[in-house]
């Protein structure tokens, strides 16, 4: 069946039934036409198995981020009513619930991680505090009318999830019938509240139960900034009327500051809420904690490399701020990684290696021999063992095997160091190596990072660093290195804890010598009033102060910074360094950045740059090849098919975006792009 | 007015007698050297004349007017080499004859100058016919433009007195706009004599045009540096120009006056089909390349990413093979965005109605895209594959469809893949839609000709023959009773009559009336008024009062659609 018609523009194709396949989602699975079969499977199940390990990781530090927000926002809501629930007539509490109690929660700017956070929320308040909860959108609710009516339509459902499920079509039913307004929407309340209240607590629900006899109904606006003034203003207005009937509180989300609330809404109406401020987790934070828990960790064989780390914290800085773009992006990583290249059935757990190295087909072991590390790692080795690598598959595979070893302890070690240089580097002035661990990791990835002029000054600035920092600072490293898994750190661990003892021993050794260093100098320095003496003084101190014999304390933490440096030297060697490190790291930026932040635009730009396009497209570039001097006068002579090739040129410049119809004079266009009008 | 710093410099290095400019320009010209020194010879003379007259003048004036040249000349005011005169390089780009503020300037000279005797100014014109028939003035500019040209050499071999250089060098584009302000009153007076001087010098000068020539360069080295300042003050100016006028300027030229025929549709596409299509093979192998990220696409599709296709070229065939290769065994949707009549709606219809066989319609698409929500929801066995070509289109380019689509695309069995072409088409997504979408970006530049794509008539130019119009009309009119078509046969008629009439308003109501009663088509004006409205409805007439109020009556259709539409009635009848 064709899809070209001039009456219709959608075509739906359905198999018969029987040729129908069932949905399995493993068919899909790396098979490529170009690549060898083998290992496809396993590859694709591999990275499934990540890829689901890694988003419920992400999922659980995004809850645990929001825990806190959370309960905050709970017992806020819990308190809210209380009045209500007790029921009492003061009058004083008459005049109170004319105010709505809001919470106002600033989520920042990455709108499109909301989702996830009010999905969190309301599963949350479901759960402890009200079956009564909806999420309006500005999007649905473009009136006043629209926007009850959405309310209405999402509390009277939740309302059924709490029922017994056999009255549901009659609520459905009367859904539709309701006139949306708030007297009916409390007359809803009414009788719902009513009907708990009369069952006995037998009958009832254990999630009910948990809800007090009248919840409150909480109203989220997801996007409040997006709303109209009138809207939000009438609603508030409202509802505030009949607060005492309807326990109503709204929450607001906000992206950009609470300030937005005195803009949007007059005080006359903000007056009739009783705001509280929620502020949640930075998106910064948030990443942080992502890339400290995805990244700099042993769990995930999966490793990015430092163009494709760059280019993921760049889409996040400067294009959303979006967590869940840099997920998504990580996501893709893996999928490309595993899609791309063979050899990374290899990238799995420790404890599976061994099979799965041993298991290698022939070709897989020529794939090894392939990669560019390796070949630098068999050029290194004596000519025996060359030919070894070279010819013998299992030699190789053993070998194989205690490399990827090598690298799994390699990255252990390198990420229990790199905490600890961050633990020295995020505290120095003016941050030479980055503020953040990630910056840092970036900058150890991309080269040795021991011979930036970055690391050079920042070791200068460890070396000033005074007593009580230092020690805060090797106290944590210890801490750091204890909780790491590597085993090669017992050593280092002796040697800080060595170093903090000589501080420690410093410390009453030190008021004793501090005292008979420099005193004299000083005091000559008073002495001398005239210039030149003063001069030669002062040079003569900074001649002394050279060669002076350090003080204790100086020496020594000479020594600790010399120590870290070595440990630096050591174990942060950067992975593309690695021998193998191509089967766990991912490395293909342009890839990744193709196809996350594409520039549409440059590639229409190149594609017209092309002289064929011009030479397709354009009759005069066409004809003046054949007669130069295409006036008017020749006009007559113009052959169809190029007249018609001009016709199609310029429909498709329209379609492309280029040209519009100027409207000004007959055929004439006006040019879009480029600087046109 | 020009009083530059080299002037008092000159006053003082009288004594030593031109040997730097003599170095100077030997240092630029080697071979023109002799004649310099000729030259040289004479402005001495001159100097020794008019050495008083720049005592007259005091320091601070002096300095004064550097400062406003150099602000002038920093501002690139003086600019114009564009226009200059090509043939006369240096004099084309420092002097610009014709700006109009300047040839003002130079018609007042020139008017100075025909009051000086006959005889002065003739010998010059004479010596100098080529620069005659280069320039457009008359013959006593063309000399005035000579003594500027040799004056200004003097300026620079810097002994000239001052007065007279004032005067000559006054269309000095660097000292254009001050001129104006320094020429006063009481110059004004002295003009008269000092124009005999000049006139003195120029029948003096045996300077002829070789030396001139010779002579251009030095200027041209020296002053490259200004000109640089002067062509940003060009590009300043010429902006400005282009931006001051609203109106756009646009040839005349329309197609109208093509002596061609129109092409419609029909005779288009054949003839683009035996067109051959230039480098087929690379296309072909571009093509494959794509073609090989097919399993790649199903896959990330399978992972929860939406695919978009960008890059020109027509993305149509890509998409078809995909279709045709990998999803034959399951539901899929092809959706042509570029359709001209395509709404979010219709795609929302077929898969309510085809893929979920519903029967049933929504109050809003809203309802219905909840209700495909519920149903992909409930049902995790449905999967449905949606091809959007094109998706940056007319139709559904607006914020709402797209919202729509967003959505639908972010249902996990519902895997997207979609082309866009225009230019700007990312820019109909904000970063929530864009998160709703979960696009992975490909660019697939294929370089085929969209031959569906822009088949609609929608397409701007040309081609309006019609044929959709056509077979609406047709179809309409075949429903009506006979008397109804009688009655529109008879207005189109009429209009056909009227081709030629470029002003014709339509026929009057009165007037059909009579037509139509005459030919026993109605009996009443009211059954006539009956009739038109069902036309109007169906958007087949249009009505627009005259000036006298008047009730005019026009079909909106162009008259080859008529003639053929008439041809068919008669084919029918």
């Amino acid at each position: 069946m064709s899809t070209c018609s001039v009456s219709k523009g959608c075509f739906v194709f359905k198999p018969s039934t029987k040729k129908r396949r069932l949905s399995d989602k493993t068919g899909h699975d790396f098979r490529c036409p170009s690549n060898d079969s083998e290992d496809t499977q396993l590859r694709f199940v591999t990275c499934q198995s990540l890829w689901n390990q890694i988003k419920s990781e992400t999922e659980q530090i995004q809850e645990d981020l929001n825990k806190q927000l959370l309960d905050n926002l709970v017992s806020f809501l819990s308190r809210s009513h209380s009045d209500f629930q007790e029921k009492t007539t003061e009058w004083t509490c008459r005049m109170k619930f004319r105010e709505i109690p809001t919470a106002a929660l600033v989520l920042g700017v990455n709108v499109t991680d909301h989702d996830l956070t009010f999905r969190g929320l309301s599963d949350v308040l479901q759960d402890n505090i009200t079956p009564y909860v909806a999420l309006l959108e500005a999007k649905d609710c473009p009136g006043i009318k629209n926007l009850m009516q959405k309310l209405m339509g999402q509390l009277m459902n939740c309302d059924i999830d709490v029922d017994s499920m056999d009255d549901e079509d009659c609520v459905q039913v009367s859904q539709n019938r309701i006139r949306c307004s708030m007297p009916s929407l409390i007359s809803w309340y009414d009788s719902v509240t009513k009907k708990t209240d009369s069952e006995t607590p037998s009958k009832k629900r254990n999630s009910s139960s948990r809800h007090w006899r009248s919840p409150p109904v909480v109203v989220i606006f997801k996007d409040m900034e997006s709303f109209t003034t009138k809207v939000l203003q009438d609603f508030i207005v409202i509802s505030s009327q009949h607060i005492h009937e309807l326990p109503l509180v709204l929450i607001f989300g906000i992206a950009t500051s609470p300030m937005i609330i005195h803009r949007l809404l007059p005080h006359s109406v903000s007056s009739l809420l009783c705001i509280e401020l929620f502020q949640s987790l930075s998106c910064k934070e948030h990443l942080s904690t992502i890339i400290d828990k995805l990244l700099l960790t042993s769990r995930f064989p999966f490793k990015l490399g430092e163009k494709v780390l760059q280019v993921l914290i760049n889409i996040f800085l400067y294009h959303d701020f979006s967590v869940q773009n840099f997920i998504k992006g990580f996501q893709l990583c893996i999928v490309e990684h595993f899609y791309s290249q063979p050899l990374s059935v290899l990238c799995c757990h420790l404890v599976d290696i061994k099979k799965r190295v041993y298991s290698l087909s022939h070709d897989q072991c020529e794939n090894i021999r392939r990669l560019p590390s390796f070949r630098r790692y068999v050029e290194k080795q004596e000519s025996g063992k060359q030919i070894e690598l070279l010819t013998n598959d299992s030699f190789l595979k053993e070998e194989t095997q205690k490399l990827l070893e090598d690298l799994h302890v390699y990255h252990e070690n390198y990420v229990s160091i790199l905490r600890c240089l961050h633990v020295f580097t995020s505290s120095l002035p003016k941050y030479p190596l980055g503020k953040q661990i990630r910056e840092l990791h970036c900058a150890c990835l991309e080269n040795r990072v021991w011979e930036t002029e970055e690391y050079e000054s920042s070791l200068q600035l460890a070396r000033m660093l005074n007593k009580t920092d230092l020690v805060t600072m090797l106290q944590q490293c210890v801490e750091i290195l204890i909780a790491s898994s590597g085993k090669e750190f017992d050593r280092a661990i002796e040697k800080l804890k060595e170093f903090l003892t000589q501080f420690q021993n410093l410390e009453v050794a030190e008021a004793s010598q501090e005292r008979d260093v420099s005193v004299s100098p000083q005091k000559e320095l008073q002495k001398k009033t005239d210039l030149y003496h003063l001069q030669k003084t002062l040079l003569e101190l900074k001649e002394s102060r050279r060669s002076k014999k350090l003080t204790k304390f100086e020496m020594l933490r000479f020594e600790v910074v010399d120590y870290i440096d070595s440990l630096v030297r050591r174990y942060l060697v950067p992975a593309d360094n690695r021998t193998l490190h191509e089967i766990v790291y991912f490395n293909a930026a342009a890839v990744l950045r193709g196809h996350l932040n594409a520039a549409p635009r440059t590639a229409l730009h190149t594609a017209l740059n092309n002289p064929h396009w011009y030479l397709k497209a354009f009759s005069t570039v066409v004809m003046a090849a054949e007669e130069p001097n295409a006036d008017a006068a020749s006009s007559d002579q113009v052959d169809d098919v190029i007249h018609a090739r001009f016709i199609r040129a310029v429909s498709e410049l329209e379609l492309l975006g280029f040209i519009k119809p100027s409207k000004q004079k007959t055929d004439h266009v006006a040019r879009l792009t480029w600087g046109g009008c | 007015m020009s009083r530059p710093e080299g002037m008092r410099s000159s006053r003082h290095s009288l004594q030593v007698k031109f040997v730097p400019d003599e170095d100077v320009l030997k240092h630029i010209t080697d071979d023109t050297g002799t004649k310099v020194r000729k030259e040289k010879a004479q402005l001495s003379v001159s100097v020794k004349r008019f050495v008083k007259k720049l005592e007259n003048i005091s320091d601070n004036e002096a300095q004064e007017i550097l400062e406003e040249k150099n602000y002038v000349a920093a501002l690139g005011i003086c600019t114009q080499d564009a226009v200059g005169n090509g043939s006369n390089i240096s004099g084309g780009e420092v002097y610009s004859f014709q700006t109009p503020k300047r040839s003002n300037k130079m018609a007042e000279l020139a008017s100075e100058l025909a009051q000086t005797p006959e005889q002065n100014v003739s010998p010059d014109h004479s010596k100098c016919p080529e620069k005659m028939a280069k320039t457009p003035q008359n013959s006593k500019l063309s000399s005035s433009n000579r003594v500027q040209q040799t004056s200004k050499k003097k300026e620079f071999v810097s002994t000239t007195p001052y007065r007279l250089r004032k005067r000559l060098a006054a269309p000095d584009p660097y000292l254009e706009s001050e001129s104006e302000y320094s020429a006063s009153c009481s110059e004004e007076e002295e003009d008269e004599e000092e124009q005999k001087e000049v006139s003195t010098i120029i029948s003096d000068q045996k300077t002829p045009a070789k030396t001139k020539a010779a002579s251009t360069p030095p200027h041209r080295n020296s002053l490259a540096k200004k000109r640089k300042a002067q062509k940003m003050g060009n590009l300043v100016e010429e902006y400005f120009e282009a931006h001051s006028s609203s109106k756009v300027l646009t040839s005349d030229r329309t197609l109208q006056k093509f002596r061609k025929r129109r092409l419609n549709q029909q005779t288009l596409y054949d003839l683009l089909k035996n067109a051959p299509l230039a480098y087929a093979a690379e296309i072909r192998d571009l093509n494959q390349q794509h073609e090989s990220l097919f399993s790649k696409w199903m896959l990330q599709l399978h992972l929860g990413f939406n695919i978009v296709l960008y890059g020109l070229g027509s993305k149509r065939d890509l998409l078809e093979k995909f279709r045709t290769s990998l999803l034959q065994d399951s539901v899929h949707l092809v959706v042509n965005g570029y359709f001209p009549s395509i709404t979010v709606r219709s795609i929302l219809n077929s898969i309510t109605e085809e893929v979920l066989d519903h029967i049933g319609t929504f109050r809003s698409p809203l309802d219905q895209l909840e209700f495909i929500t519920k149903r992909f929801k409930e049902d995790s066995s449905l999967e449905l594959y949606v091809l959007i070509h094109n998706l940056d289109s007319q139709m559904l380019r607006g914020e709402r469809s797209q919202q729509i689509l967003a959505q639908l695309s972010s249902l996990p069995s519902i895997y997207l893949i979609a082309s866009i072409d225009h230019i700007n088409a990312p820019l109909m997504w904000d970063q929530a839609k864009l998160s709703l979408y979960n696009w992975l970006w490909y660019e697939t530049t294929t370089f085929s000709p969209y031959v569906e794509e822009t088949s609609y008539e929608n397409s701007l130019l040309v081609q309006q023959s019609g044929s959709l119009a056509l077979s609406s009309l047709m179809h309409v009119l075949h429903s009506l009773t006979l008397n109804a078509r009688g009655i529109f046969r008879l207005l189109a008629q009429h209009q056909l009559e009227k081709k030629d009439n470029p002003s014709y308003p339509g026929l009057s109501f009165q007037d059909f009336y009579q037509q139509c009663r005459e030919a026993f088509l109605v009996n009443s004006d009211l059954t006539l008024r009956a009739q038109l409205t069902e036309f109007r409805d169906h958007k087949l007439i249009r009505t627009k009062r005259g000036a006298d109020g008047v009730e005019y009556l026009l079909i909106p259709v162009d008259d080859s659609t008529l003639t053929d539409f008439l041809e068919k009635e008669d084919e029918d009848v």
